[in-house]
């Protein structure tokens, strides 16, 4: 077993209006290793906020997420900042559909990035970014230019290439394919077929749940709890930077 | 449905579920202050501010002017005494000593080798009318070097690795450009590979192209030298691209810590609430 | 019963050498300190001689406060026993003091100089006393006195080494002549007056007592015997004395000591010994007078005395 979510609620306060929004409440689901979860539900379900709250960028109101760690079992909605850290270093993903170019910096670096902070030397990490690039089909040309002038659907092979340049053991998907062409879209699912028959366990939201055909194990669906509000809870995912 | 209820809001200012102490993280804190506290006359500046850094890791300290995180980072500099607290850096031969108590001369040999520091304002950091080679070379030679190619060479490796050209090495600070400025003082900083690098709103005043350029050699050199490092900025951008932790600060108090997308997305405080929309 | 008269010191027109008892007790106890802390200096309320300020006046009252009637004095200028300035000095010390006044280096016991130590070596028990201009080594890299006690009060000498580091890289080498810069005790960065580069190491473990005063700045500052004194240098861009070129002094043939260059009409140029009390003796000695002559800091091929310090 990778996760053990137990009640997990979620409710945002807004000190400002005064008030608050429940995104989901009492949830409960497992997921082992080489299981793809895909979460379903309709908009403004906190499909996005449920993924957030298992990375820890949203705090979660109450319940917990036992999650078996290479260290150890741990509440991710409990654990300190620091060991957040550490699993986001090593163990924990996140694919969103945005990418965040920085001037001066190329795809190729980019993408090398994490497995730099990881401590691969410079040529292995470069090396295994270019295969990266290769496989989401960004062409070229394009490696060592610099994405802030790239394409969306460009752009989005980058985000790609770099988000999963690394196994992971738990992976979150927030629409990944949004904006993408046909043969990245293959690509990812070649992606996620390796790492998943690796044993990488996957949770997503998936606009296109037929992107990922023949990976989904099992869904969960999600449904708006009453004192929800879909516009103000999708105001505040959309808010989000990644 | 909607709820408008004070009880609501009452319940949500607390933090929803308390964190526990680190599990999985074994390194020990490379800083840890303890309950620091200062007044400036009736102004209190520090309030019982307690926190810790980790190896390789970037904190962020946000607040808005007179929130204290300027004095924070003058006492985590040694350069202003706290009324009181602790403060441990896990550096031998410091580790288990109270910094706040060091004499004089250790204190200044700690700085020297241990703590670099990026100021806002270059003119504090870097001597203008020197070249900017020596204001770099001058902390190699505090410490003891006293072969004048060996500074040379530290001088413009130190320089090389913050992305300064190197054939202005020579020019002093006060014919560059500010983001040239941060360059200066960013070799001067790093050229004894300090265990903490302390930046106060290392690129506030700078373009926009410029800042991002800096940010961006600031990320670089922490992931190639793995240095600990704790950045002050007023700029949610600038947190947001350097820190993995972040603490807001407010009248002096540390009212919210937390993982820096945490902190910028799901903010638990009022106050941090309107911080970040302020920003929106 | 004996009468107050034999009690009591005739009346004089001033106090023996010059100076009040009570100004030659501030400056012994501040010398005291000077000696006590190698290289530190000790402010002193500089009196009135009769003198202009800047005009050795500093010097003037380490040796009227030293002076006794059984010392030998001795004053140069620039090496030079004979130039006014030093001659007066001489002649005032002499008669406000009664001491015997002396040419010869070997058997002064003060020896009173601006900027100049002579080429015999000084030796255990004498004295030799430098008139200072400026006795604030940082003065030209830190304008503020404040901070400059507190540069040394932390033994914060980053600048300094940061003005040599930027004279090597503007010009290749370090353009300091007089005045260079040393590191006393291994504590204090001192100012050695503005001696040639050519006289410094002979302040390295030397076996006589330094005092420098600075008159106009009122401070004093010492050297005291067997001190370590180094010139501030880097370990691959070492200090250098001045080179003579080869030039010998034309008068005694001496070579290998500092010489003082005469233009002459044809513009050419001559030299001399720049010490001119011992030229005398080398041309005594040459004209086949027996001269008792010290050994020199420099030998005759020009090595210095001590092997750590000249490299």
């Amino acid at each position: 077993m990778i996760l053990e979510v137990q009640g997990l609620t979620k409710r945002f306060a807004l000190h400002e209006l005064g008030r608050t929004v429940d995104a989901f409440a009492d949830l409960e689901f497992t997921l082992s290793a080489g299981e793809f979860l895909l979460v379903a539900g309709g908009n403004g379900v906190g499909k996005s906020t449920l993924l957030r709250t298992l990375y820890r960028t949203y705090r979660a109101s109450s319940g917990a997420a036992f999650y078996n760690s290479h260290r150890g079992r741990i509440d991710l909605t409990r654990a300190a900042d620091v060991d957040i850290v550490l699993l986001r270093r090593e163990e924990l993903g996140f694919v969103t559909q945005f990418l965040r170019p920085r001037p001066r910096v190329s795809a190729l670096e980019l993408v090398a990035e994490p497995l730099l902070f990881a401590g691969v030397r410079q040529e292995e990490a470069l090396r295994r970014s270019s295969e990266s690039l290769e496989l989401f089909g960004l062409k070229r040309e394009l490696w060592e230019a610099y994405p802030s002038t790239f394409s969306g659907g460009e752009q989005q092979k980058v985000n790609l290439a770099r988000a999963l340049i690394q196994p992971r053991r738990l992976l979150l998907l927030d629409e990944p394919t949004a904006s993408l062409d046909a043969t990245a879209r293959a690509a990812l699912r070649e992606r996620l077929a390796a790492l998943k028959a690796e044993g990488m366990a996957m949770i997503g939201v998936l606009h296109h749940p037929e992107d990922a055909t023949g990976l989904l194990d099992r869904e969960i669906r999600l449904e708006a709890p009453s004192g929800s509000d879909a516009r103000l809870l999708e105001a505040l995912e959309a808010d989000y930077v990644a | 449905m909607t709820t408008f209820s004070a009880d609501f809001s009452t319940r949500a200012s607390q933090p929803p579920i308390q964190l526990e102490p680190p599990r999985l993280e074994i390194a020990q804190p490379i800083l840890e202050v303890r309950d620091l506290n200062k007044s400036y006359g009736s102004v209190r500046a520090l309030e019982e501010v307690s926190l810790e850094l980790y190896p390789r890791e970037v904190l962020g300290v946000v607040g808005e002017s007179g929130s204290g995180k300027s004095t924070l980072l003058r006492v985590l500099n040694l350069e202003e005494q706290p009324e009181g607290g602790e403060y441990h850096l896990g550096i031998p031969p410091y580790e288990g000593r109270n910094l706040l108590q060091l004499e004089r001369f250790e204190r200044r040999a700690l700085r020297v080798k241990h703590i670099g520091i990026v100021y806002q304002n270059p003119h504090l950091g870097l001597r203008m009318n020197n070249t900017s080679s020596g204001n770099v070379a001058e902390r190699l030679v505090i410490a003891g070097e006293r072969r004048f190619h060996a500074l040379r060479a530290a001088a413009r490796g130190s320089l090389e690795v913050s992305e300064f050209p190197i054939s202005r090495m020579d020019d002093p600070p006060r014919k560059l450009s500010g983001g040239m400025q941060q360059r200066v003082q960013l070799a001067k900083a790093i050229a004894l590979k300090p265990a903490l690098l302390l930046l106060d709103e290392p690129t506030t005043g700078l373009d926009v192209s410029v800042q991002a350029l800096v940010l961006d050699t600031l990320r670089r050199l922490q992931r190639d030298l793995g240095i600990a490092m704790l950045v002050v900025s007023h700029d949610l951008g600038v947190i947001r691209t350097l820190s993995d932790r972040v603490v807001v600060m407010r009248h002096g108090r540390v009212v919210e810590s937390g993982l820096t997308d945490q902190v910028l997305e799901d903010p638990q405080h009022p106050y941090t609430q309107q911080l970040v929309h302020a920003k929106l | 019963m004996s009468r107050l008269s034999e009690l009591t010191h005739d009346w004089q027109d001033h106090s023996y050498a010059f100076l009040d008892e009570a100004s030659k007790r501030e400056l012994r106890r501040k010398i005291l300190k000077a000696i006590a802390i190698p290289g530190y200096q000790v402010p002193y309320a500089s009196r009135e001689v009769p003198m202009a300020r800047g005009w050795g006046t500093g010097g003037l009252q380490v040796t009227l406060t030293l002076v006794a009637p059984h010392d030998t004095v001795k004053v140069i200028d620039q090496g030079a026993d004979d130039s006014v300035n030093a001659a007066n000095i001489r002649r005032f010390i002499a008669r406000v003091a009664g001491a015997a006044t002396t040419t010869d280096t070997l058997r002064c016991t003060l020896l009173q100089s601006r900027h100049r130590i002579p080429e015999e070596r000084l030796l255990e028990g004498q004295i030799l006393i430098l008139q200072v201009p400026e006795p604030e080594p940082l003065r030209g890299v830190e304008t503020s006195s404040a901070a400059s006690a507190v540069l040394h009060a932390d033994a914060d000498y980053g600048l300094m080494w940061l003005s040599l580091y930027e004279q090597i890289v503007r010009h290749r080498r370090v353009i300091l002549g007089a005045s260079y810069p040393v590191m006393v005790g291994g504590r204090y960065i001192m100012a050695p007056s503005p001696i040639p580069r050519w006289d410094v190491p002979m302040l390295h473990q030397a076996a006589h007592l330094t005092i420098l005063s600075a008159g106009r700045e009122k401070r004093l500052y010492a050297v005291p015997p067997y001190t370590d004194v180094r010139p501030l240098e880097f370990d691959d861009v070492p200090f250098r004395i001045e080179d003579q070129g080869g030039e010998v002094c034309y008068r005694t043939g001496a070579g290998h000591k500092f010489l003082n260059e005469l233009p002459q009409d044809d513009g050419s140029s001559r030299f001399e010994l720049s010490d001119s009390g011992y030229g005398e003796k080398l041309l005594r000695r040459q004209a086949g007078e027996t001269v008792e002559i010290g050994a020199t800091y420099y030998d005759e091929r020009g090595g210095f005395y001590h092997d750590d310090l000249l490299r």
